[in-house]
Parts: C-alpha cells; structure tokens; sequence
C-alpha cells in the first residue's frame, strides 16, 4: 500500500486533480513521508506541481517546513477519499499538493 | 567518559544539594505534622528550605507551598486558581507552547483558550491580551520556553492582566536557577531538579491578593496531600541557594549556546535552528535536521557518550511531535534538544559539535537521504 510513487489518477471525490506526480507516503512514519517527497521533487521540473498522502502527524508539520527550507509552495492540504476499505489501517489519510520552486 | 546535555527538568544533581538530602535524611525523616521533638526537627528544616525559595522568588514564606513535583504544581494551579474565580468565568488563556501539563490542566478545569505563537515560539502577545478579558479566570504565560528557550513578554502579560483582574499563572521551571525571574507573577511555579534538586518536591508561589480553592479530598495540606518530602525541600532549596550563589553574569553557558547555534548552522546541511537568537535562556538551544531520523539521531549520540533530548515524534511514545515546534511551525523531525547543565564545560560542547556533522550524515545515510 505504501512506497508506490509515480503518476496515477485524481485523488479522489474530495481531492483536486493533481497535475503532476503523487506520492504515496501513506502509513510511513516520520521523516519518511517528507524524504519521499523530496525525492520527487528532485527528479521533477522546476515549477511542476508534486502531491503526497501522508497519514503520519508529524507529515502535517514537516511538510510545510520542508516546503518554506526549499523554497517551495504548499498549495492546500485536503482529507483523502480512500475507497479501499483495506487501507483505513493507518488512520485518516490527507493530499497535500506542493509547488516546485520555479 | 559520558556527557549530558539533556539538563532540562531533570538536572545532574549539585553536590550541595545531596549533601543537603543526605543530611536531612538523618535528621529531617520524621513527619513534620507530629508534634514531637523528631517532628518539630523535621518542621524546622522544612520552613527554612520553604523560606529560602521565598527569598529567592522575592515572596513571602506564607505564599510558598511546597508540592511532589513540578507537574503536580501546574495542575493545582490551574485547578485551584479556575475553582475559586468561576463565578468569572472558565476560560483559561494562554499560549500554545505552555507545558502539555498546563494545557491538559487548562482543559481539565474549563476552557483553554490557546493563542498562537511567532516562528521564535514567543506568544502573540495582542491576541492573549485581546483574549483575557472579562470572563477569564486564569492567564497563563511561562517565563521562558524549556523546548527551545525562548523568553516571553511576562512583564507586558502581566500588566494587562493587573488591569484586566485575572491572575496571571507564570511556568518558571525553566528559569529559576539561571535567570532573574523579576515579579511579575501572580502564581509562580518552579522545578527544583532543572536546577539540581532531587526528584520529589516543586515550588508553588502564590500571591496573598490571590484566590485558590483546592480541588480533590480534604487534606491537611490541599498543595500536597499527605505531606512533602522534607529532604527533597532541603535539598532543593540548597541547590538553589548554591546555584544563586555561583551564578556569574553573564551565564558562561550563553556563550556556549551561542556557538552551538552559530557552528550547528555553519556544519550541518539543512538543519534548522530554532527559537529566538537573543532573547532567549541562557542553557537551551534546539535544531531539527531535514530527512533525519530523531530516535536514530539519539540513539547514534549516544553510542558516542552524548545525552541530548528531542521533540520528534519518534523519540515519543506517542505519533505526535512536539506541540511546541509544531506551534512554532519549525520542522518537528530530526530534533535534537539541548539543555547544558551548569558544569558543562567548551570541550564538551565542542566535542559534541565535532561529531556532530558526521553522526547526522551518517543517519541520512542509513534512510538513503543524502544529497537529497
């Protein structure tokens, strides 16, 4: 469930369509959500959008500052429709979308 | 060959004051309630530890209570202080970087009213005096933060709250013992091991003008049911006596801090060091590190003889960061917090910064973070 990275579809009902790559850092704890993250923001073009699910609490802090030390946009933060009724195991899942710095 | 730099509440115990505890121990076991030669020897030492902590927080002996420690102070605080003002109101205001047992205790006794803080974790002053009012029964503001040690506005704080006539709670555990905490208070804790106690006593001041109603079963003593511990009293207010005593100005452990802030910022890559650069205590200093590990981060100090503490979430039973860095919206992960005791020497410091560097690369390393 965890660890997947790369482009897949719209987050869900409640999400915006991302417009870049997502990552899926649900149910890591941290600091790996925001590792992983960065390693898509490295591999990514300046200015793109990148959005990460994270479920720890920690990743609701750490992204930001994260974001503010690079130089990059948090854009908005939503709850994460999940469907799969499998995945509810790590608790309440959140979308956060991150512009790149330009 | 050890060094400890994790001081914050808890203190390598000052030479005087075990002499003091050892000492008590012989002639101060007794229950100081009885009325007896062996209770009265016990009465004796403990008024005289009890004036001592007066003397040192500028009150009267009477306005000093003495507690089992220094969270059990905040809680009676709170709670007493709430019980006898709510004809005013339940509303307890204070910022959102207070000790997790002030904010528990707050919400515990009515409704905490949490005001935010700047990046430096210092409380928006405007918005917690535009938040004590009317129906307030306590403000709360601590004299410094003991995570990352900055220092509030408690003299502006308490003006507003003379005027305003609710009573202001100030959370000194961090400071007494190394800095001047003034008088600007109406209720004051402080934490006699952050200092060098013993473990088993914490100060409680409370102004004569202010109203408490204890909360729980009817006791003797309502601050600390059942009694206090006379040696750890004697030997808290011996440390605080000798710490006072040697104290120099400025505190040579400023200069410390200061180069730990300059060097941790200038050797380590991505790191963040937090708190205010000047206005701050003079023994603590904390930094997160980006895509590090804070229970690896403690866990490789230490096999190298460094004790440091931490507010990341792993370092805690819980899944939660510290609320303070999280207030202070600073990163909560990779967080190493240092308070230096007062024999801290620069050799240590120093052979700490050494290692430091190679110690934090080292975990990013193991996670596959570097160069990230």
């Amino acid at each position: 469930m965890s660890g997947a990275s790369g482009p897949v579809g719209p987050v869900g009902p409640e999400g915006p369509a991302p417009s870049g790559e997502v990552v899926d850092a649900r149910g890591l704890r941290c600091p790996a959500p925001v590792i992983r993250l960065a390693r898509a923001a490295k591999d990514a073009a300046p200015g793109a959008v990148v959005t990460v699910w994270w479920t720890d609490p920690a990743a609701r802090h750490d992204i930001p500052a994260w974001a503010r030390m690079r130089g990059h946009e948090v854009l908005d933060t939503v709850p994460l429709e999940e469907p799969a009724a499998g995945d509810a195991a790590h608790g309440p899942a959140w979308a956060t979308r991150v512009r790149l710095a330009g | 060959m050890r060094t400890y730099l994790d001081a914050g509440g808890r203190a390598p115990v000052h030479p005087v004051a075990r002499e003091a505890f050892l000492a008590a121990l012989d002639d101060g076991w007794a229950d100081p309630r009885r009325v007896h030669a062996e209770g009265r020897r016990a009465r004796l030492l403990l008024d005289a530890a009890r004036e001592t902590f007066a003397e040192a927080l500028g009150a009267r002996t009477a306005e000093v209570h003495l507690t089992p420690g220094h969270t059990a102070s905040l809680h009676a605080a709170v709670a007493a202080t709430t019980r006898a003002r709510r004809r005013v109101g339940t509303r307890v205001v204070l910022p959102a970087v207070e000790r997790a047992a002030v904010i528990a205790a707050a919400r515990a006794a009515g409704e905490a009213v949490v005001v935010g803080v700047d990046r430096a974790g210092r409380v928006d002053l405007d918005a917690w005096r535009a938040a004590v009012g009317a129906t307030t029964a306590l403000a709360v503001l601590q004299h410094a933060n003991g995570e990352v040690g900055t220092r509030q506005p408690v003299a502006e704080a308490h003006a507003h709250a003379l005027a305003a006539r609710v009573p202001l709670l100030v959370d000194a555990g961090a400071s007494v013992g190394h800095v001047d905490v003034g008088a600007d208070w109406d209720v004051l804790a402080a934490d006699p091991p952050d200092w060098g106690g013993v473990p088993g006593v914490g100060v409680l001041a409370v102004r004569a003008r202010v109203r408490t109603a204890p909360v729980g079963p009817e006791d003797e003593d309502p601050w600390a049911p059942g009694g206090v511990s006379v040696p750890a009293a004697v030997a808290g207010a011996a440390a605080l006596r000798a710490v006072l005593a040697e104290r120099a100005a400025p505190d040579p452990r400023a200069a410390l801090v200061a180069r730990i802030r300059e060097r941790v910022a200038a050797t380590v890559p991505d790191v963040e060091v937090v708190g205010d650069p000047d206005d701050r205590l003079p023994h603590v200093v904390t930094f997160s590190c980006l895509y590090v590990d804070g229970e690896a981060l403690l866990g490789a100090l230490d096999r190298r003889g460094f004790a440091v503490g931490s507010g990341s979430a792993c370092t805690s039973s819980s899944l939660e960061p510290s609320h303070v860095l999280a207030a202070m919206g600073v990163l909560t992960h990779g967080n190493v917090r240092i308070a230096l005791p007062r024999n801290v020497t620069a050799e240590q410091v120093d052979a700490f910064l050494a290692v430091l560097p190679e110690v934090v690369a080292e975990v990013r390393g193991a996670v596959g973070a570097g160069g990230l």
